[in-house]
């Protein structure tokens, strides 16, 4: 009953056609690449075509590329129980886009899309309840993005003239050190460009 | 005149000692009966995976103790496992039995917490006095073999840090010869009693349907009736050559997911022995340099030791550029996490896949329609630790 890895590709493929950018195997699974429009119909299919039966979704989550023009990308993990194999679908989008909830095909997506929103403030069409799950109430900016600093923006104390927990802008005595760990005696690249100046 | 009802809010936690943890609960009440529930998570949320973005990867290791703080080796484990398959190493066979080994007891970590402190949400004490024995006998195979009894640090890209102790198998052997007793002892007080029962049978159920829909793994899977186990279906490390049995359950309720749980940790017992029976000798850790740290004494005669030393625990190892999803059959369900490389020290994105995350999320189908004591039933069955579920 169940299909190899590489069947999987050919029928997705076949099934699909056009819709699907790119697709590989990596380490067993298959990873796909698709656009924004395509998405719906790809998890769709993967879902409900008798030999993919991808019927559990396992996460989502995005990735922050800041240099990129299309600069998130989004990734959906599939996991087939009668196949014993998964899926990666993955999604480039530009930061302004706004993608579909999945809601409706898993129930399970909910809490997942929460996250991404709360994380990289990445927004879902029809989302039932589009909070922030794991940050405070109140937290401003998205924690997961690359520009976020690892101390974040602000810092909350008890504060004793106040009588109550206050949130004020983060004191730090000590600048984050953030090392340089490029080898210097393998090259870095300044000082190949010191060297090149030289010469 | 008709009769007017209303529903009533009710606040659960943050601080509830059935919350097992910060859970806040928005309760939609109609008399006793559940009509909403709206979980607040994320009162323990710590960033760790932006953490995990500025450190190396050996750096990285020791926060995934702290995610399901229970069973600590078993979050470790699928980190490693997604490091190892990225720089294309394996462990040797010593090291992967010392794995799996200490992935058991962590499993028998988790589900007798679990256990007992399902029994004291329903009311029965003793369950937990019991096997809160058993808990600390098993932190102390952790603490001979790490150092510590929670936050143990032992898997390592690449095996494990350190082998075995001295007399420390005979320990775990004489272990398994008397932990059986004391799960029968634990069942007396629990598998018949009409309390017990009155309060888990036919509470929380779960079809196979419902139970796959919601992303549910592990116990909450296997009790439904779905034969699913990633030691089984997708094996890692020694697991193909060790026999186990995976139970599953019949109705999908709190009671089936507790004697799946009751029987798992019989098998873990059973996967204990044979791990030492079978355990061969040899290096627990990979002997490539560049990625495993030199042995102590070494450091004193050589230099290259020396260097690799330095360099490992300051740069870190590098590894290649790549992805890729890893999961770990851990007590509570898959565990899993999704590692982007960009060929630094650093992950440059690491995103960890908890099971408790998608338990919690049923709460509100689950609950729709029960009473309010089965609020904590349920809870306590979905074996949920805000370690991971928060992050």
């Amino acid at each position: 009953m169940s299909i190899t890895v590489n069947d999987l590709e050919k029928t997705v493929n076949s099934g699909l056609t056009t819709s699907i950018k790119k697709s590989e195997i990596n380490f067993g699974q298959l990873i796909l690449e698709v656009e924004l429009e395509n998405l719906v119909s790809t998890i769709l299919f993967l879902k409900t075509n008798e030999k993919c039966r991808f019927k559990q979704l396992i996460d989502i989550t995005a990735v922050d590329f800041p240099q990129k023009e299309k600069r998130f990308k989004i990734v959906y993990l599939l996991l087939s129980h009668e196949n014993n194999l998964r899926a990666i679908i993955n999604v480039q989008i530009e930061e302004k886009a706004i993608l579909p909830s999945l809601t409706k095909i898993f129930p399970s997506s909910n809490w997942m899309e929460r996250e991404v929103f709360d994380m990289y403030g990445i927004s879902f069409n029809n989302h039932p309840d589009l909070r922030r799950i794991l940050t405070d109430y109140g937290f401003e900016g998205y924690p997961l993005r690359k520009d976020f600093p690892l101390t974040g923006h602000k810092e909350v104390r008890y504060s004793e003239d106040a009588k109550k927990v206050i949130s004020e802008p983060v004191k730090l005595d000590q600048e984050y050190r953030n090392f340089d760990f490029e080898s210097p005696w393998e090259g870095t690249e300044y000082i190949k460009q010191e060297s090149k100046k030289n010469n | 005149m008709t009769k007017k009802t209303k529903t009533m809010n009710l606040n659960f936690g943050p601080q509830h000692p059935a919350a097992h943890g910060v859970l806040r609960l928005i309760l939609e009440l109609d008399g006793e009966v559940v009509e909403k529930i709206d979980p607040h998570i994320g009162l323990l949320h710590r960033g760790t995976e932006k953490l995990i973005e500025h450190k190396t990867y050996t750096q990285a290791v020791p926060y995934f103790d702290r995610l399901d703080y229970v069973a600590p080796m078993n979050q470790e484990h699928a980190f490693a496992l997604a490091i190892e398959k990225l720089l294309n190493i394996e462990v040797p066979a010593r090291g992967q039995y010392i794995r799996v080994l200490f992935c058991e007891i962590g499993r028998i970590l988790s589900h007798l917490l679990n256990i007992t402190t399902q029994a004291l949400d329903v009311g029965a004490l003793t369950p937990s006095l019991w096997g809160f024995e058993e808990r600390e006998t098993l932190m102390t195979f952790y603490e001979r073999v790490s150092g510590s009894r929670l936050h143990a640090n032992y898997f390592r890209p690449g095996g494990v840090h350190k082998d075995l102790p001295r007399g420390l198998s005979d320990d775990i052997l004489s272990f398994c010869e008397s932990f059986p007793k004391i799960l029968d002892d634990l069942e007396t007080l629990l598998t018949d009693n009409r309390i017990f029962k009155q309060r888990n049978v036919n509470i929380g159920i779960v079809t196979k349907q419902e139970a796959i829909d919601h992303s549910f793994s592990g116990v909450m899977l296997r009790g439904s009736g779905i034969s699913w186990d990633l030691r089984k279906s997708q094996p890692y490390e020694c697991y193909k050559d060790l026999s186990f049995k995976i139970p599953i359950g019949k109705n999908g309720d709190c009671y089936d997911r507790y004697l799946c749980r009751m029987e798992e940790m019989r098998e873990s017992v059973k996967i204990i022995k044979e791990c030492i029976k079978k355990m061969p000798t040899g290096p627990v850790k990979t002997i490539d340099g560049k990625i495993s740290p030199p042995k102590r004494e070494d450091l004193k005669n050589s230099m290259e030791a020396l260097i690799h030393h330095f360099k490992l625990f300051s740069e870190g190892f590098r590894v290649p550029k790549g992805e890729i999803y890893t999961a770990v059959e851990a007590p509570k369900g898959e565990f899993g996490v999704f590692l982007i490389s960009d060929g630094t020290n650093k992950p440059y994105k690491c995103k960890i896949r908890a099971p408790g995350f998608s338990h919690l999320q049923a709460m509100d189908y689950l609950l729709k329609g029960h009473m309010l004591a089965d609020v904590p039933a349920v809870l306590g069955s979905l074996d949920i630790v805000f370690g991971e579920v928060d992050r």
